[in-house]
Protein backbone atom coordinates (compact mmCIF):
# COMPACT_ATOMS: atom_id res chain seq x y z
CA UNK A 1 0.00 0.00 0.00
CA UNK A 2 1.50 3.43 -1.12
CA UNK A 3 1.74 6.34 1.73
CA UNK A 4 -0.41 8.36 -0.94
CA UNK A 5 -3.34 5.72 -0.67
CA UNK A 6 -3.21 6.24 3.44
CA UNK A 7 -3.48 9.69 2.64
CA UNK A 8 -5.98 9.87 0.31
CA UNK A 9 -7.81 7.45 2.78
CA UNK A 10 -6.77 9.73 5.91
CA UNK A 11 -8.46 12.93 3.89
CA UNK A 12 -12.08 11.24 3.26
CA UNK A 13 -12.13 9.93 6.91
CA UNK A 14 -11.23 13.57 7.80
CA UNK A 15 -14.07 15.56 5.65
CA UNK A 16 -16.32 12.75 7.67
CA UNK A 17 -15.27 13.25 11.19
CA UNK A 18 -13.83 16.57 11.19
CA UNK A 19 -10.51 16.22 14.22
CA UNK A 20 -11.73 16.94 17.52
CA UNK A 21 -8.54 18.97 18.50
CA UNK A 22 -9.62 22.25 19.71
CA UNK A 23 -12.48 21.02 21.38
CA UNK A 24 -12.76 22.05 25.38
CA UNK A 25 -14.19 20.63 28.11
CA UNK A 26 -17.08 23.06 28.84
CA UNK A 27 -17.72 22.97 32.54
CA UNK A 28 -15.67 21.36 35.48
CA UNK A 29 -16.29 18.20 36.56
CA UNK A 30 -15.90 18.11 39.90
CA UNK A 31 -18.77 18.42 41.27
CA UNK A 32 -19.70 14.90 39.66
CA UNK A 33 -16.86 13.10 40.89
CA UNK A 34 -18.28 14.16 44.17
CA UNK A 35 -21.59 12.79 43.32
CA UNK A 36 -19.89 9.90 42.45
CA UNK A 37 -17.48 9.32 45.42
CA UNK A 38 -20.44 10.36 47.50
CA UNK A 39 -22.76 7.42 45.43
CA UNK A 40 -20.09 5.06 46.98
CA UNK A 41 -19.40 5.42 50.48
CA UNK A 42 -21.50 2.99 52.74
CA UNK A 43 -24.61 3.00 53.06
CA UNK A 44 -26.84 0.49 55.23
CA UNK A 45 -30.05 -0.40 53.02
CA UNK A 46 -33.29 0.53 54.47
CA UNK A 47 -34.43 -2.89 54.49
CA UNK A 48 -31.54 -3.61 57.23
CA UNK A 49 -32.75 -0.97 59.10
CA UNK A 50 -35.86 -2.18 59.21
CA UNK A 51 -35.00 -5.36 60.10
CA UNK A 52 -32.97 -4.06 63.13
CA UNK A 53 -35.66 -1.87 64.50
CA UNK A 54 -37.74 -5.17 64.56
CA UNK A 55 -35.82 -6.95 66.60
CA UNK A 56 -35.14 -4.04 68.66
CA UNK A 57 -38.63 -3.58 69.62
CA UNK A 58 -39.13 -7.21 70.04
CA UNK A 59 -36.90 -7.49 72.87
CA UNK A 60 -38.64 -4.35 73.95
CA UNK A 61 -42.17 -5.62 74.24
CA UNK A 62 -40.78 -9.38 74.99
CA UNK A 63 -37.81 -8.84 77.14
CA UNK A 64 -38.61 -12.48 78.44
CA UNK A 65 -36.87 -13.83 75.12
CA UNK A 66 -33.66 -12.43 75.70
CA UNK A 67 -32.30 -15.36 78.86
CA UNK A 68 -33.44 -17.75 75.57
CA UNK A 69 -31.66 -15.64 72.81
CA UNK A 70 -28.35 -15.73 75.21
CA UNK A 71 -28.44 -19.03 76.16
CA UNK A 72 -28.29 -20.38 72.08
CA UNK A 73 -26.05 -17.74 71.13
CA UNK B 1 6.33 15.32 44.01
CA UNK B 2 4.45 16.12 47.28
CA UNK B 3 1.22 16.02 45.84
CA UNK B 4 1.50 13.03 43.64
CA UNK B 5 2.87 11.33 47.01
CA UNK B 6 -0.28 12.32 48.89
CA UNK B 7 -2.99 10.84 46.29
CA UNK B 8 -0.72 7.60 46.49
CA UNK B 9 -1.60 7.53 49.95
CA UNK B 10 -5.40 8.20 49.51
CA UNK B 11 -5.28 11.69 50.33
CA UNK B 12 -8.67 13.24 48.73
CA UNK B 13 -7.68 16.80 48.64
CA UNK B 14 -4.53 16.05 46.43
CA UNK B 15 -6.97 13.84 44.14
CA UNK B 16 -9.20 16.99 43.95
CA UNK B 17 -6.00 19.27 42.97
CA UNK B 18 -4.98 16.52 40.18
CA UNK B 19 -8.61 16.41 39.00
CA UNK B 20 -8.48 19.62 38.31
CA UNK B 21 -4.92 19.36 36.73
CA UNK B 22 -5.82 16.63 34.23
CA UNK B 23 -9.86 16.69 33.29
CA UNK B 24 -9.29 18.30 30.02
CA UNK B 25 -6.49 16.32 29.12
CA UNK B 26 -8.02 13.15 29.70
CA UNK B 27 -11.47 14.97 28.11
CA UNK B 28 -9.79 15.66 25.16
CA UNK B 29 -8.11 12.09 24.61
CA UNK B 30 -11.56 10.50 25.21
CA UNK B 31 -13.20 12.78 23.09
CA UNK B 32 -10.81 11.65 20.00
CA UNK B 33 -11.87 8.02 20.73
CA UNK B 34 -15.97 8.15 21.35
CA UNK B 35 -16.04 11.17 19.27
CA UNK B 36 -19.47 12.86 21.91
CA UNK B 37 -19.26 15.26 24.14
CA UNK B 38 -21.82 14.27 26.23
CA UNK B 39 -20.34 10.71 26.44
CA UNK B 40 -16.73 11.83 26.73
CA UNK B 41 -17.61 13.56 30.11
CA UNK B 42 -19.10 10.69 31.74
CA UNK B 43 -16.18 8.40 30.75
CA UNK B 44 -13.18 11.43 32.19
CA UNK B 45 -15.64 10.62 35.18
CA UNK B 46 -15.20 7.43 35.13
CA UNK B 47 -11.42 7.10 33.85
CA UNK B 48 -10.63 9.48 37.15
CA UNK B 49 -12.76 7.50 39.49
CA UNK B 50 -10.82 4.50 38.17
CA UNK B 51 -8.19 6.31 38.89
CA UNK B 52 -8.82 7.59 42.58
CA UNK B 53 -9.87 3.85 43.60
CA UNK B 54 -5.87 2.50 42.38
CA UNK B 55 -4.70 5.44 44.07
CA UNK B 56 -2.50 2.64 45.94
CA UNK B 57 -1.07 1.41 42.37
CA UNK B 58 0.13 4.49 41.02
CA UNK B 59 4.53 4.18 41.40
CA UNK B 60 5.24 7.81 42.41
CA UNK B 61 8.69 7.36 41.86
CA UNK B 62 7.85 7.92 38.07
CA UNK B 63 6.74 11.18 38.93
CA UNK B 64 4.34 11.73 36.49
CA UNK B 65 0.54 10.46 36.50
CA UNK B 66 -0.45 12.24 32.80
CA UNK B 67 0.45 8.76 30.89
CA UNK B 68 -1.10 6.31 33.34
CA UNK B 69 -4.56 8.27 33.46
CA UNK B 70 -4.16 8.56 29.57
CA UNK B 71 -3.45 4.87 29.51
CA UNK B 72 -6.68 4.35 31.98
CA UNK B 73 -8.65 6.95 29.79
CA UNK B 74 -8.48 4.80 26.60
CA UNK B 75 -9.30 1.57 28.29
CA UNK B 76 -11.88 2.98 29.82
CA UNK B 77 -13.32 4.78 25.89
CA UNK B 78 -12.86 1.16 24.35
CA UNK B 79 -14.34 -0.29 26.86
CA UNK B 80 -17.58 1.86 25.83
CA UNK B 81 -16.99 1.11 22.21
CA UNK B 82 -17.28 -2.61 23.21
CA UNK B 83 -20.14 -2.65 25.81
CA UNK B 84 -22.39 -0.48 24.21
CA UNK B 85 -21.57 -1.15 20.46
CA UNK B 86 -21.27 2.60 19.87
CA UNK B 87 -21.68 4.03 16.95
CA UNK B 88 -19.86 7.29 16.18
CA UNK B 89 -22.69 9.97 15.32
CA UNK B 90 -22.24 12.43 12.72
CA UNK B 91 -20.23 15.28 14.05
CA UNK B 92 -22.76 17.85 14.65
CA UNK B 93 -21.77 18.63 17.66
CA UNK B 94 -17.43 18.61 17.25
CA UNK B 95 -16.07 21.12 14.89
CA UNK B 96 -18.63 21.16 12.67
CA UNK B 97 -18.46 22.87 8.61
CA UNK B 98 -19.78 26.08 8.41
CA UNK B 99 -22.02 25.12 6.17
CA UNK B 100 -24.69 22.54 5.92
CA UNK B 101 -23.19 20.09 3.48
CA UNK B 102 -25.20 18.70 0.59
CA UNK B 103 -27.59 15.53 0.42
CA UNK B 104 -24.67 13.52 -1.40
CA UNK B 105 -21.93 14.42 1.09
CA UNK B 106 -23.96 13.60 3.71
CA UNK B 107 -24.89 9.94 2.05
CA UNK B 108 -21.00 9.61 1.83
CA UNK B 109 -19.98 11.07 4.95
CA UNK B 110 -23.02 8.16 6.24
CA UNK B 111 -20.88 5.76 4.23
CA UNK B 112 -17.73 6.22 5.87
CA UNK B 113 -19.18 6.57 8.96
CA UNK B 114 -20.55 2.82 8.60
CA UNK B 115 -17.09 1.70 7.57
CA UNK B 116 -15.61 3.06 10.56
CA UNK B 117 -18.27 1.77 12.62
CA UNK B 118 -17.71 -2.02 11.25
CA UNK B 119 -13.97 -1.52 12.81
CA UNK B 120 -13.38 -3.24 16.25
CA UNK B 121 -13.36 -1.06 18.94
CA UNK B 122 -9.30 -1.02 19.04
CA UNK B 123 -8.75 -0.90 15.32
CA UNK B 124 -11.04 1.90 15.48
CA UNK B 125 -9.77 3.55 18.35
CA UNK B 126 -6.28 3.57 16.76
CA UNK B 127 -7.44 4.25 13.01
CA UNK B 128 -9.41 7.63 14.56
CA UNK B 129 -6.11 8.46 16.95
CA UNK B 130 -3.92 8.21 14.02
CA UNK B 131 -5.55 8.96 10.56
CA UNK B 132 -8.27 11.61 11.73
CA UNK B 133 -6.48 13.20 14.89
CA UNK B 134 -2.93 12.59 13.73
CA UNK B 135 -1.53 11.49 16.62
CA UNK B 136 1.82 10.14 17.01
CA UNK B 137 2.60 6.50 17.17
CA UNK B 138 4.63 6.92 20.06
CA UNK B 139 1.71 8.48 22.63
CA UNK B 140 -0.57 5.75 20.58
CA UNK B 141 1.39 2.91 22.00
CA UNK B 142 1.65 4.55 25.47
CA UNK B 143 -2.06 4.94 25.46
CA UNK B 144 -2.50 1.36 24.17
CA UNK B 145 0.37 -0.14 26.11
CA UNK B 146 1.91 -1.98 22.83
CA UNK B 147 4.33 -1.39 21.01
CA UNK B 148 5.11 1.47 18.17
CA UNK B 149 5.34 -1.00 15.85
CA UNK B 150 2.10 -2.72 16.66
CA UNK B 151 0.23 0.83 16.13
CA UNK B 152 1.25 0.49 12.43
CA UNK B 153 0.20 -2.79 11.90
CA UNK B 154 -2.97 -2.16 13.06
CA UNK B 155 -3.30 1.49 11.13
CA UNK B 156 -1.90 -0.48 8.27
CA UNK B 157 -5.02 -3.48 8.99
CA UNK B 158 -7.61 -0.50 9.99
CA UNK B 159 -6.43 0.93 5.97
CA UNK B 160 -6.91 -2.25 4.47
CA UNK B 161 -10.54 -2.92 5.70
CA UNK B 162 -11.67 0.42 5.44
CA UNK B 163 -10.98 0.55 1.58
CA UNK B 164 -12.19 -2.76 1.21
CA UNK B 165 -15.39 -1.41 2.98
CA UNK B 166 -15.55 1.57 0.92
CA UNK B 167 -14.49 0.20 -2.25
CA UNK B 168 -17.78 -2.47 -2.08
CA UNK B 169 -19.57 1.01 -1.09
CA UNK B 170 -18.37 2.71 -4.54
CA UNK B 171 -16.95 5.25 -2.01
CA UNK B 172 -13.25 4.15 -2.80
CA UNK B 173 -11.37 2.78 -5.92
Amino acid sequence: MKETEIDELKKLLKDALPPARGVELQRDLWPAMLRRLDQRTFRVPWWDWTLLAAAAALLFFFPGIIPALVYHL
Amino acid sequence: MELLERFAAGDLDAFESLFRQYQGEVYRWILRIVRNTATAEDLTVETLWRIYRAHAQFDVAKGNCGPWMRRIATNVAIDHLRRSRHEIPLPDNLAAPAQQPPAEQLELRREILDAVNKLSPRLRAVVLLALVEEESYESIAQALGISENAVKVRVFRGVRILRKTLTQAGVHS
